[in-house]
């Protein structure tokens, strides 16, 4: 009996070996490298010395650019996800509630750009936005405009950029709840004196606060590790703490300090996936599903 | 608490004729069942009363006053839905004052409304649990008590009881009308189960693909259908073909194959005017099986049995009259028939009801 017992127990870790083991060798042991490598010294571009040293992590506390990267990264992810959040309940909504009998044809629409590289679509931005662009050429062409507005690389072309490229994550997370809720639970609140909003807002947004989390950190953290976005659409002041690390294992050849970079990022997104779920209570979302 | 009445109403979903030509009153204070198979628009109608549809025409009037515009949540409605549909992210007691939210109660009012709404549904103390930790059966009362803690002008109760277990069932529905009896609210209760309906209803409605097969008191429904829908869809009947043979003043005789002339009275025959043939309707528990050659009372024939589906206290026999199969149930005294055994059939005529014969 104590040897089945013995078994029963070790049972969870036998089913969660496979997924351990992927992470630690996928996860762990790369980052672990990295970690390492933020102590190596760079002697010269793309020349790293062996060593045990903190100059790169004394550079990191010590320069400002660095502090500054990290606010604007934050900050703009943060708008990212509030915009991302409000732009992506909408549709989300519309999808789960509509009536309408082929729905999978809009799951489909909301997928199909994942099939075009976000490179691709994000480039895209400059033929609407930019100078020679299609929203020039047509408020100069009705005349609104006699000379081409600046709409491109600054901060505002980021934002849309981000949120082109991440809407669908938020609505797909959003759909996926509204989807769960029972349909007769706002009517029920409507039979019993619930304006429609009041329906929606003491029943619908609640049950699908769980997606609606979910959908916000991630698109936090999508944002928070970007740098591509940022290079393609952004100006020179328009930079993330992904373009450092970019900028110094890409342009510098200094892969010391793009690992002390890299393994900041890390610890700050993790940070605040941590902070999150505490907030956010999980086991408060899981309430709403039980 | 008002009477519900509704004029001439039509509903569509685009080419899908929900219901139409409704004209039905539900009496104040009473106890309604919309009775009928599904797809045959008892929730559309519900739902067009406590306005989630609106009609397509007619009008609907509570309390003698036009509803039709008036938006849902103004309507003082409460609406038990079959699957309870109880808030899973609030505790039982925010469930039940939801309602009284919106009508400016709150506090310690609230409080005291809710546990006597909980009493009303013999659940007393269970406020600060959550839907999910309580079984369907409380569920279903839970539910019951949110819609009438808003003390509504009319009960809407579209077939609450039909997700619980048989045993379950049947107390409910003994608790259910005794609630409703004891508020005194105008009910109007949906259900595909006849025997809720006539177990429960002041007055059953009995539908069909959308229109009104037939109104009136359980008994009636039961022992006079008005047509042939409604005499099998409450439990199994007996339709033979007759021609009638003679009438007199309170009588009418009737040819009915292979047991001779029935004589029935008139007033079970009324459908039937001046006609030359009929259709005959007798339920199969009032057929009466009785052992080869007794000289039973009512008007006989000779059959064998074909079959037999034994169900404890009762019995239901397939009962072969020369060409005719009939449906015979009978409590079972002694022992039952078996199959291949000869026996005669029994029919009194005052059980019989006779319908046209395009009926
Ligand atoms: N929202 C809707 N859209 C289209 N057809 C509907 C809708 N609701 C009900 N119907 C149709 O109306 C008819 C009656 O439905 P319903 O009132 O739900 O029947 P019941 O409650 O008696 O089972 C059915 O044929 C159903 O398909
Ligand atoms: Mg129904």
């Amino acid at each position: 009996m104590a040897d089945a017992d013995a078994a029963l127990d070790r049972r969870p870790w036998f089913l969660l070996a496979p997924a351990l083991l992927a992470i630690a060798f996928l996860v762990i042991v790369p980052m672990s490298f990295i970690l390492v490598y933020s102590f190596y010294e760079n002697v010269d571009l793309a020349v790293d010395k062996v060593a045990f040293q903190f100059s790169n992590w004394q550079a990191l506390f010590h320069d400002s650019y660095y502090r500054v990267a990290i606010w604007k990264t934050l900050r703009l992810s943060v708008i990212v996800t509030m915009l991302a959040a409000v732009l992506g309940y909408i549709p989300a909504y519309f999808i789960a509630m509509t009536t309408f009998r082929h729905r999978w044809l809009l799951l489909l629409l909301l997928i199909l750009p994942f099939w075009v590289s976000f490179i691709i679509r994000t480039m895209s931005w400059i033929h609407i936005l930019g100078n020679e662009g299609a929203l020039n050429g047509i408020l100069m062409w009705l005349g609104l405009i006699q000379a081409p507005l600046q709409m491109m690389y600054q901060e505002g072309t980021v934002i849309i950029g981000f949120l082109h490229v991440f809407l669908p994550y938020m609505i797909l997370n959003v759909y996926v709840s509204l989807e769960g809720i029972d349909r007769n639970l706002e009517p029920a609140a409507r039979t019993l004196g619930a304006t429609p909003w009041q329906a929606f807002r003491e029943v619908t947004l609640p049950l699908s606060m769980p997606g609606l989390a979910a959908g916000c950190l991630l698109v936090f953290v999508l944002t928070g590790g970007s740098y591509v976005t940022p290079l393609i659409l952004g100006g020179p002041r328009d930079f993330l703490f992904g373009n450092l690390i970019h900028d110094a294992v890409v342009s510098e050849l200094n892969w010391p300090m793009g690992a002390t970079l890299s393994f900041t990022l890390l610890v700050l997104l993790g940070l605040v996936v941590v902070a999150y779920s505490r907030v956010m209570g999980l086991n408060q979302l899981s309430k709403a599903f039980r | 608490m008002a009477g519900v009445e509704l004029k001439n109403v039509e509903k569509s979903f685009g080419a899908v004729t929900a219901v139409k030509g409704l004209d039905i009153t539900f009496e104040e204070g009473s106890f309604t069942t919309l009775l009928g198979p599904s797809g045959c628009g008892k929730t559309t109608i519900l739902r067009m009363v406590a306005g989630l549809e609106a009609p397509t025409a007619g009008d609907i009037l509570v309390g003698g006053t036009r509803i039709n515009d008036v938006p849902i949540h103004k309507r003082n409605l409460g609406l038990v839905f079959q699957n309870y549909a109880l808030f899973p992210h609030r505790t039982i007691g925010q469930n039940i004052a939801f309602g009284l939210k919106y009508r400016g109660v709150s506090g310690s009012d609230a409080a005291a409304k809710v546990k006597a709404a909980l009493d009303i549904v013999r659940l007393p103390g269970v406020e600060d649990r959550y839907p999910a930790q309580l079984s369907g059966g409380q569920q279903q009362r839970i539910a019951l008590a949110r819609a009438i803690v808003i003390e509504p002008d009319v009960l809407l109760l579209d077939e609450p009881l039909s997700a619980l277990d048989a045993n379950l069932r049947e107390e409910m529905r003994v608790e259910l009308k005794a609630i409703q009896h004891r508020i005194g609210v105008t009910s109007i209760f949906v259900t595909h189960d006849q025997s809720e309906a006539l177990a429960m209803s002041d007055k059953i409605i009995v539908m069909s693909a959308g229109k009104v097969q037939q109104v009136g008191a359980p008994e009636e429904v039961y022992n006079s259908p008005a047509n042939e829908f409604v005499a099998n869809f409450l439990g199994a009947s007996n339709i033979l073909d007759v021609r009638v043979a003679g009438s007199d003043r309170d009588a009418i005789g009737l040819e009915v194959p292979h047991f001779g002339v029935i004589s029935v009275p008139r007033a079970r025959a009324a459908g039937l005017g001046d006609a030359k043939s009929g259709r005959l309707v007798i339920r199969a528990e009032k057929l009466k099986l009785l052992p080869a050659g007794d000289a039973g009372a009512g008007v006989l024939a000779q059959g064998v049995v074909r079959a037999v589906d034994y169900q404890g206290q009762i019995a239901r026999y397939f009962v072969q009259v020369g060409d005719m199969e009939l449906q015979i149930m009978n409590m079972i005294d002694g022992r039952p028939f078996s199959a291949g055994d000869a026996t005669t059939v029994a029919i009194d005529p005052r059980d019989c009801s006779v319908l046209p014969a395009d009926g």
